[in-house]
């Protein structure tokens, strides 16, 4: 699969080189030409070497998008720090570019859970933490439990 | 009517007092604090803190009630976003977005969101407007109804001066409406006689403005109809 990741940050690069490892063809675009070097963490080879792609660039620009290779992904990853911006980008991946798969992140539970409804497929890593916090505050028990 | 503004910049602060001298009824959301503080000294109550983004923001702001959204941050994702939700999530009937970066309009069209409005788009066609050189002036642009109004300055060099209206080869999905000369406005028949200086406005389908330049620029041979 072609998979597209917008937003290189800890995320992005992180689902990134998991995916390039799993044997997936991966283009990654940020707007800061360093995070090119987040990419590379851990990575025997440099990014190209081991056939990844990376354009700097807005998510927001058509030519960055284009260039990036929107037009053949197969996924796209909205992994940018601003959860508007994931949402806008991920909505023009969808309806302009036609790309079967698209995930935003959206730290915001009340956005994420609304555009969810509207049949966008989010990530909402806030959610996760407060559910897990939930359940980790109801399995301690007390001070009789420990 | 009640009127939410998001972002209390120039514009959106101005604004709010203007559409409060109108005797709107207005919330102005600022999610800066300082900016908050400086406005809240005039607008008081008028004026709201927080990100307008937040869903709860909105509607800490009577957003289900509000007649109308104006979101003009410096910020066009946001700006897509709130209009977005204020009108599909709660169903404002009437929004208006800002478009900071000209090239991001098509995004807003893209999510429907409009009407959208440029400060740079409108510097640049008055721009236009002001330096007849450019060629072809954008007087209105009808998107609902694909039609388009241009202006066009005839020069000594043009193809089309001297002759008859009647023997332009006007593209198809065009027309001459009016013809401004000597400071004088009158719509053309085909007995008119075009002259140098004249300034013609035509109705045309979008993407007709090329043939239009063609045939009226240097390089037009007047266009004598070939039938």
């Amino acid at each position: 699969m072609f998979i597209l990741i917008v937003g290189c940050g800890r995320v992005g690069s992180s689902v990134a080189r998991a995916m390039l490892r799993e044997g997936h063809t991966v283009s990654a675009l940020d707007e800061d030409p360093e995070s090119h070097a987040r990419l590379e963490v851990g990575l025997e080879k440099s990014w190209e070497d081991l056939g990844g792609q990376f354009t700097v660039g807005a998510g927001l620009e058509a030519e960055a998008l284009e260039a990036a290779g929107v037009d053949g992904a197969d996924v796209f990853i909205a992994s940018t720090d601003g959860d508007n911006t994931n949402i806008i980008i991920a909505q023009i991946a969808k309806r302009r570019y036609g790309v079967p798969t698209v995930i935003a992140r959206v730290l915001d539970p009340l956005r994420a859970e609304w555009y969810a409804r509207q049949g966008l497929q989010t990530v909402c890593p806030t959610r996760v933490a407060i559910d897990m916090l939930e359940t980790a505050v109801r399995d301690s028990g007390g001070r009789e439990a420990a | 009517m009640y009127i939410i503004v998001v972002g209390a910049g120039k514009v959106g602060w101005n604004l709010a007092r203007e559409l409060l001298e109108k005797d709107h009824e207005v919330t102005l959301i600022e999610s800066d604090r300082r900016r908050y503080m400086t406005v809240e000294q005039e607008l008081e109550h008028n004026v709201s803190y927080g990100d307008a983004s937040e869903l709860w923001v909105l509607e800490r702001a009577g957003v289900q009630r509000a007649d109308m959204v104006i979101a003009v941050t410096g910020d066009d994702e946001d700006n897509m976003l709130i209009c977005q939700v204020a009108r599909e999530k709660y169903l404002v009937d009437q929004i208006i977005a800002r478009v900071n970066n000209p090239r991001n309009r098509q995004h807003f069209d893209l999510l429907g969101i409009k009407p959208s409005v440029s400060a740079t788009d409108l510097i640049l066609r008055l721009l236009e407007h002001e330096v007849p050189e450019y060629g072809l002036v954008h007087l209105l642009d009808l998107q609902e109804e694909q039609l388009e109004i241009i202006e066009m300055l005839l020069g000594k060099d043009s193809g089309v001066t001297g002759r008859r209206v009647g023997d332009l080869n006007m593209p198809e999905g065009s027309l001459l409406i009016s013809v401004l000369r000597s400071g004088r406005g009158f719509v053309p028949n085909a007995e008119t006689v075009l002259e140098e200086g004249d300034e013609v406005l035509a109705v045309l389908d979008p993407g007709k403005e090329d043939e239009l330049k063609v045939l009226f620029g240097p390089e037009g041979d007047g266009g004598i109809s070939s039938g």
